[in-house]
């Protein structure tokens, strides 16, 4: 092509490239596009999820999380119910790996306890003398794995007479760091239960209204207003009061998902209901009518697929709410009660702001819960990137 | 008179999740000042990607490898030491970037839907566009937007301000977007395909009007767009694309009259036009594939078409769709809109019903009730089965009747990217009507679903991917093999090649026609585009606000129209050739499909009824029952004289 300026008003030259010229050029793959272009919906999803740096991180994070759910009993240090009354309200032991400029693994310092008279409080003071190195997949505290199984295999234990407070001890001297991994087991359960509940609701309630629309879609959208105009607190607290005393920790952990499940769906049935509005106008969907599909089909082979990757995109976003929920209520003590352990039950120790003042780790169950929190809504976010791979 | 835009050796390429691709190859043009340059190509080529690139609007995943877009511009020049900008090499957000976007260069987009915004009137979108460049009260920049309306065409400006989108028809948004565009008097308008989505009436009256702006303003203009028909009646330079590379440019007469390069010449010859010889063929670019050993062909016995017969007969069907009057409180006052009024018709065994008429006429509602989509509020609509030897009243089947009646005529989407699933495979798409009406075993349907996409021309090996790996005119061949599946007597293509490009396009049609040869098919082809039924239908219906206004075979339709609407709709068609431009004085001015508006004794006014007159060979027209003597007489004059200088020319 002349690459000259052309004069005021000259005429442009009749330009012809004259390169090979395939008609059918545009229509050939690279076989980058290829594997592309076989790749089904989850495989495009995963692509793009993994793009995502922190949200792949959070997973990796909240997997590894769950899978020391299910092997609690073996990753905490101690017992759930094992007492250490000399040490009561301990502060976190800090973990060392040189002593005296040498490496000798990881350890912690054993206390020297006197008591202060003035103030009537113990104070523990690390003796750098007692070198208490932490022992691995060691006999410690016995417990019953899974409630069924005698064991006494834990990841790490303290020195033989030793201690290992790594975040310090609560009133009765149990260890927070194992009641913090104990408590991890109820609390991101009772998510996924509450959430499955309301995933369940949610679904058949907003399919429902989407797809048939009417009377149904306008009851359920006028409960839905109703059900989010409550204050969600005294709501709470009203629906748990419920629950008699006399149940099992078992009954009121059950009830309370419950609870929480219930009040969650609405969310979840007015995106579902929304999607479903949209996917129905959608000309792949008349053309399954108009071929003869039935409802069910319709529904569940053209409509579910299409926003299954949302639905669990919006479920992953819901699970910290429900997490946080019962941390809320145990916190305030109408939810989870002793011996149940769950994280709003151990922070129900540090209610009172003098004790907080004093005892400042007995607020370490916030981090956990925080972290979580935090991954989840990562995770979710990165799913919902990824949800759509056809935009 | 300098160029106002050069570009030099751009490329550009894009970071997509299939991988790495270069969309603009090397591209060098100039726009002239005060001219019109087009940019042709297919779909894919690039040529937005371009006019992207112009105004600093690339997508983030794309970048500019290299390449300059030197901008002349002697207002900008005036108050700085160089008289280029290189826009290639200025940040998209910096501020100089902002003065030349939207002040010195605007664009108009293909969707006059989608690119004002719903929530604020005209008037409040054109002022901010004003006061984004220029320091103006709100008083003078309300003169001045109202100056621009009433220059862009709108009847009563200072009323049209205040008005929002909403209210607007197609064909005035895009007349809002352009007076917002050209409201800070830019050097170079860029229009990027700014009359395909509207009705080729309206298409006809927007071209003319960029034409009259431009003179009146005398800023350049770059138009995009993949129809030749547009560009031989608006351009001065053409840039031919494909592929990322200019493969042909120059003057307009030289692209014309002599298209050197063998990929224009294909383009040209892609497109339809009036006045084909009877069965001349379009050649397409590329041409499909079709495996002639095609099992489904040879072993699906072509429908017995034998003798003709009517196989189908709708009869006075009207449909009203009640508009709910959006209340606060009360929602109970209703409007209605009469979406089809009093619509007969029959169509014949074996034979191409062309439907054609603008967005909104009822086309598509109409295709939905014989479909039983849509439940009509009154007429009757009866299919006739040779097969199984009856009469079938549509409107009553219930149940397992139904379901077989469904088999027997199958629906072809225009929208080839929301009409397949994207989360299926091609195979299970085109297997899917086979599941839901029970046919063979899963072997079997494997068998068969091969055996469409030999049909179709598409890649046996493709069985396995999604729909969003193919191009649009691939994908609108998925849905026509889908909607073979069932062996179905009547096809309904509602407006199948309109998404596409011309060279598709020209593939499509010719798909369907060798279909309809093969198999036995009968089809009622829904089209806008007055070219296209030319090149496919057998009859021709045409269609305004929901009445049929004309019914004639091919033929005796174009040679002597008599309905006014009929006629502008010929007239708006742009060809491919310099010498049939666009008369727009026959589009009564915008008027055209007012049904209130055509003269006498075709007005539709009040309460009189008009009538189908049959004026001979078939052919029929609404009009006054006190009128038929006269028209009759008429036609047969019309239709005797061009009759007369066909066979003179021949």
């Amino acid at each position: 092509m002349s690459d000259r300026d052309l004069l005021p008003g000259e005429r442009l030259d009749h330009y012809v490239n004259d390169g090979p010229f395939d008609p059918y050029e545009v229509e050939k793959l690279t076989p980058q596009q290829e594997r592309y272009y076989r790749a089904s919906e989850w495989r495009i999803m995963w692509w793009r999820f993994c793009r995502h740096r922190v949200a792949l991180w959070s997973g990796v994070f909240l997997l590894l999380v769950y899978a020391s759910v299910v092997i609690c009993e073996f990753v905490a240090p101690y017992n759930l119910h094992s007492r250490d009354i000399q040490h009561i309200f301990a502060p976190p032991q800090t973990l060392h790996f040189f002593h005296e400029g040498e490496f000798i693994g990881p350890f912690v310092y054993g206390f020297d306890t006197e008591m202060d008279m003035e103030n009537l409080q113990r104070v523990y003071k690390p003796n750098p003398d007692k070198v208490q190195p932490l022992r691995f997949f060691c006999r410690g505290d016995p417990y019953k794995f899974w409630g069924q199984v005698d064991a006494d295999l834990h990841l790490f234990c303290p020195a033989e007479r030793g201690t290992a407070f790594l975040f310090g001890t609560d009133r009765l001297g149990r260890d927070m760091m194992s009641r913090i991994i104990y408590g991890a087991r109820i609390s991101l359960t009772i998510g996924l239960i509450a959430v499955a509940i309301s995933f369940v609701l949610g679904v058949v309630i907003g399919g429902a209204a989407g797809y048939f629309g009417g009377f149904i879609d306008a009851l359920t959208l006028r409960s839905i207003e109703i059900i989010r105009s409550f204050p969600e607190i005294p709501l709470f607290m009203t629906l748990s009061a419920l629950l008699p005393v006399t149940w099992s920790p078992i009954g009121v952990f059950a009830g309370i998902s419950i609870i929480i499940g219930f009040l969650e769906w609405p969310g979840l049935a007015r995106a579902v209901r929304a999607k479903i509005l949209s996917l129905r106008e959608e000309d792949f969907t008349t053309a399954a009518q108009l071929m003869g599909a039935s409802p069910a089909r319709i529904i569940g082979r053209h409509l579910l697929p299409s926003f299954t990757s949302h639905l669990i995109a919006s479920v992953t976003l819901s699970i910290p709410t429900a997490i946080l929920g019962e941390t809320a209520l145990s916190y305030l003590g109408i939810g989870l009660r002793a011996p149940v352990t769950s994280w709003g039950v151990v922070l129900n120790e540090a209610q009172d702001i003098t004790v907080v003042a004093v005892f400042p780790w007995l607020l370490l169950p916030v981090v956990p819960l925080f972290l979580v929190v935090l991954a989840f809504n990562f995770l979710g976010d990165g799913l919902r990137d990824a949800a759509d791979p056809y935009k | 008179m300098r160029d106002l835009l050069r570009i030099r050796d751009l490329r550009i390429s894009f970071d997509l999740p299939e991988g790495r691709l270069e969309a603009v190859r090397g591209v060098s043009f100039r726009v002239p000042a005060g001219r019109t340059v087009a940019l042709v190509g297919e779909s894919g080529s690039g040529k937005s990607v371009v006019s992207q690139a112009i105004m600093g609007i690339l997508p983030r995943t794309a970048r500019i490898d290299a390449g300059r877009i030197l901008f002349h511009d002697p207002v900008l020049a005036a108050d700085r030491a160089e008289t280029m900008i290189d826009i290639a090499a200025l940040h998209p957000d910096s501020a100089e970037m902002r003065a030349i976007r939207g002040g010195r260069i605007s664009i108009i987009f293909q969707e006059p839907m989608t690119s004002l915004s719903p929530v604020h009137t005209v008037g409040n979108q054109i002022c901010e566009a004003l006061q984004l460049h220029r320091r103006v009260s709100d008083a003078e920049g309300r003169a001045l937007a109202t100056e621009m309306l009433r220059l862009v065409g709108f009847p009563d400006p200072d009323k049209a301000l205040k008005t929002y989108p909403f209210e607007l028809s197609g064909g005035l948004r895009q007349r809002a977007m352009i007076a917002m565009a050209l409201v800070c008097r830019p050097a170079l308008l860029i229009a990027d395909e700014p009359t395909t989505a509207l009705d080729v009436t309206i298409q006809a009256q927007i071209l003319k009007l960029i034409k009259d702006l431009q003179a009146e303003l005398g800023m350049a203009v770059l138009i995009i767009t993949h129809d030749l028909g547009v560009v031989a009646n608006v351009a001065d330079e053409v840039v031919v694309m494909y592929h990322g590379e200019v493969m042909e440019s120059g003057a307009l007469e030289d692209i014309f009259h002599e298209p050197k390069h063998p990929y224009l010449q294909a383009l040209l010859r892609a497109v339809p036009r009036f006045h084909m010889k009877p069965g001349e063929r379009l050649v397409p670019i590329r041409e499909i594939r079709q495996r002639d050993d095609s099992a489904f062909l040879g072993k699906a016995k072509a429908h017995d078409n034998q003798g003709g017969g009517t196989l189908l007969k709708v009869e006075h069907v009207s449909k009203n769709f009640t508009i709910r009057k959006a209340g606060l409180f009360n929602n109970d006052k209703a409007g209605s809109l009469l979406a089809v009024d009093d619509v007969s018709f029959t169509v014949r065994r074996g034979e191409c019903l062309g439907l054609v008429g603008e967005s909104g006429c009822g086309k598509t509602t109409l295709s939905k009730m014989i479909m039983r989509a849509l439940k009509p509020d009154s007429g009757s609509i009866t299919y006739m089965d040779k097969e199984s030897g009856g009469e079938t009243d549509v409107l009553k089947l219930e149940g397992d009747d139904l379901m077989a009646f469904r088999r027997k005529i199958q629906f072809v989407f225009q929208d080839p990217f929301s009409s397949l699933n994207p989360r299926m495979t091609v195979g299970d798409i085109l297997a899917e009507p086979l599941l839901i009406h029970g046919v063979g075993t899963a072997a079997e349907r494997r068998q068969i679903v091969e055996e469409l996409m030999g049909v179709v021309g598409l890649n046996r090996n493709h069985i396995r991917r999604y729909p969003h790996s193919f191009s649009g005119g691939q994908r609108q061949r998925i849905g026509i093999a889908r909607a073979l599946a069932l062996h179905p007597q009547l096809v309904i293509c509602d407006e199948p090649v309109s998404a596409l490009d011309v060279s598709i396009q020209a593939q499509v049609l010719n798909l369907l026609k060798d279909l309809q040869r093969d198999l036995g098919l009968t089809y009622i082809f829904i089209s806008h585009n007055l070219a296209v039924v030319d090149y496919i239908a057998d009859r021709i219906a045409v269609m305004c606000c929901g009445r049929l206004v004309e019914v004639a075979p091919r033929a005796q339709l174009f040679r002597a129209p008599i309905h006014p609407y009929t006629k502008a709709l010929l007239a708006a068609v742009p060809e491919p050739s310099l010498d049939q431009r666009l008369d727009l004085t026959a589009l009564l001015q915008g008027r055209a499909s007012e049904p209130g508006a055509w003269p006498e004794p075709f007005r539709i006014s009040g309460e009189s009824r008009l009538t189908m007159i049959e004026l001979g060979e078939g052919h029929f027209v609404r009009a006054h029952e006190n009128a038929a003597e006269e028209l009759t007489r008429c036609y047969a004059q019309i239709s005797s004289s061009t009759a007369a200088t066909q066979k003179a020319e021949v």
